[in-house]
């Protein structure tokens, strides 16, 4: 079972990286590095489902017999392009949040926001309470 | 085994030799600028060994002459990348290293 | 264990090693340096994985375009992380429990890795697309066949995905959320040291015919649009870090930008509506050329991959110019 899921199993495990990035740390950057890091585990995973042992990339030349299949190819070739054009409007976005709040980390944010009831509570209460 | 087959292994492994002193010089050097030199070396003498040893496999000459457009970018690229490096740090005022300081 | 296992298993390690460093990391510049660590090394799997044009993909965007952007950012914003409570860790480590343990358990069902009778390699479409397609398109480059000619509406789809990420980029940061105070342009440029001037100007050339170069030959080998393109934006990128945004955005004007934006997009469109009025369905290459569909067929992936090229390079460019200009005004 390990010899034939090992692949599986530690893409998972890169996937569920990015994915505690993403719910757990505050700061928007961090989590816009933390969703890279979930989107490159999936891609992994979803082109290593099309792999053929022994095969060859999908490029039909006259001396291989066995391809690995081009399908999942093309769906991560396009996926790629979208999570980049995706990160740039999210760090857009951060760039204009911090020139207005003057912070990007969450706790700031909502405390800062004069539309929310103010908390009371910061970044730096949390700094406290972790020492 | 013919001598072509010899040299190319023994260039891929002394290259790999060159990797593999980059990277304990990473870890091991007390200073920006000697981890610097240490990387330097890495993607210079390390890379142009190893695609040396590439060029001597069995390969057809379209692979062949990519190895060398690759050989030459290298070439004009790492030595280039290091150099900005060290400029850049000097400029941002990392200090350098002197008998008896904490590893920095 | 064979070679390849070996392989696979180390770099897939070093892969998890980058990857929980980078949640462990609070210093951004540091993080930002160990996601282009990641992507190379998801390159070199992509390749190991026989997925070559996904590597160079990766490569070029993942590595080039990412890092330059959270970079450009890091500048503009804090570049240090607040310290994570213990209140906010532990509902992500419960999700990520048992997300994981739901997606092991669900992992029983997958085909052995590397299995050539999996549901995936015995479903029909695989065939048409790799030994149907060398009737119909005639292209060695199976991935660009299925990308630019059997899926080419996905592909229509993501370049206007692409379009609009330029468009939201230009909204929030562009000429017309400009704030008001500017600032004297920088002392110093790159452009002082004269062997990064000399090597800039030497590799420039080679850059953007690297690019053209991988646009035409995507049919026969590894390369496409996509590719072309950010290789393209890179050239620009550099040009822009080296010789200073001032000089960067004379040689390559905003009209310009803009005005190539809208063309690729417009060129894609435009060839499938010509198919349609030459009488077949929107996309359809083989009346373009009649009598001969695949003749057609080359012609129309030909134009299709310059439209891919034109937008997503002047897109990226745009990006660059947008984020670099946003820190040079304030």
């Amino acid at each position: 079972m390990i010899a034939s899921h090992y692949v599986y199993w530690m893409l998972f495990a890169v996937m569920l990286t990015g994915l505690y990035v993403v719910i757990s740390h505050a700061n928007l950057l961090k989590k816009l590095i933390g969703l890279s890091v979930f989107q490159v585990g999936v891609f992994l995973f979803f082109i290593s489902l099309g792999k053929v042992t022994g095969g060859s990339a999908p490029i039909i030349s006259p001396d291989i017999q066995t391809y690995s299949h081009p399908l999942p190819q093309v769906l991560i070739l396009t996926a790629i392009v979208v999570g980049v054009a995706t990160l740039a409007v999210g760090l857009a976005l951060a760039v204009r949040i911090f020139e207005a709040y003057g912070t990007v980390e969450e706790a700031d944010l909502i405390a800062r926001d004069p539309a929310q009831p103010a908390s009371g509570l910061t970044a730096a209460d949390d700094d406290a309470g972790e020492r | 085994m013919n001598p072509v087959e010899l040299l190319s292994g023994v260039l891929l492994g002394a290259g790999a030799l060159f990797v593999v002193s980059g990277g304990v010089g990473l870890l091991r050097f007390p200073d920006f600028y000697t981890r610097n030199h240490a990387v330097g070396v890495t993607d210079s003498i390390g890379a142009g060994l190893i695609l040396v040893g590439l060029l001597l496999q069995p390969i057809s000459w379209q692979t062949a002459v990519r190895l060398l457009i690759i050989l030459l970018f290298m070439t004009l690229t790492s030595p280039t990348a290091a150099h900005i490096l060290a400029h850049a740090a000097r400029r941002d005022g990392v200090p350098v290293w002197h008998e008896g300081y904490r590893r920095r | 264990m064979t070679t390849f296992a070996l392989i696979n298993v180390t770099l897939l390690g070093i892969l998890l090693a980058t990857a929980l460093a980078i949640a462990r990391m609070r210093a951004l510049y540091e993080a930002t340096m160990l996601a282009a660590l990641l992507s190379l090394v998801t390159a070199t799997l992509f390749v190991l994985l026989d997925a070559v044009d996904v590597a160079f993909t990766e490569a070029a965007v993942g590595v080039g375009i990412s890092t330059v952007l959270l970079l450009g950012v890091l500048a503009l914003t804090r570049s240090w992380e607040a310290v994570t409570s213990q209140r906010r860790r532990l509902p992500g480590l419960l999700v990520v429990v048992l997300a994981g343990g739901a997606l092991v358990y669900a992992s029983q069902d997958l085909p052995a890795f590397g299995a050539a009778d999996s549901p995936v390699q015995l479903h029909p479409v695989t065939d048409a697309y790799l030994y149907e397609s060398q009737d119909e398109v005639g292209i060695p480059n199976t991935v660009t066949a299925v990308l630019a000619s059997y899926r080419a509406l996905d592909t229509l789809g993501e370049l206007v995905v692409v379009f609009t990420a330029g468009l939201a980029v230009l909204s929030v940061l562009g000429p017309l959320a400009r704030p008001e105070q500017t600032r004297p342009g920088a002392d110093f440029h790159l452009a002082d040291y004269r062997v990064i001037r000399v090597i800039t100007r030497l590799l420039l050339p080679f850059i953007l015919v690297f690019a053209l170069y991988v646009l035409f030959h995507g049919e026969y080998g590894p390369g496409g649009g996509f590719q072309a393109g950010v290789i393209f934006a890179t050239g620009a990128v550099l040009y822009g870090l080296v010789f200073g945004l001032d000089r960067a955005q004379q040689v390559i004007p905003s009209w310009a930008l803009w005005l190539f934006i809208c063309l690729g997009l417009l060129l894609y469109l435009g060839l499938g509506v010509a198919t349609m009025l030459l009488g077949g369905s929107f996309l359809d290459y083989d009346v373009l050329s009649p009598g001969h569909p695949e003749t057609g067929q080359h012609l129309g992936i030909l134009l299709v991959e310059m439209a891919i090229g034109t937008t997503v390079s002047a897109v990226m460019a745009m990006i660059f110019f947008s984020f670099a200009s946003r820190g040079a005004s304030r």
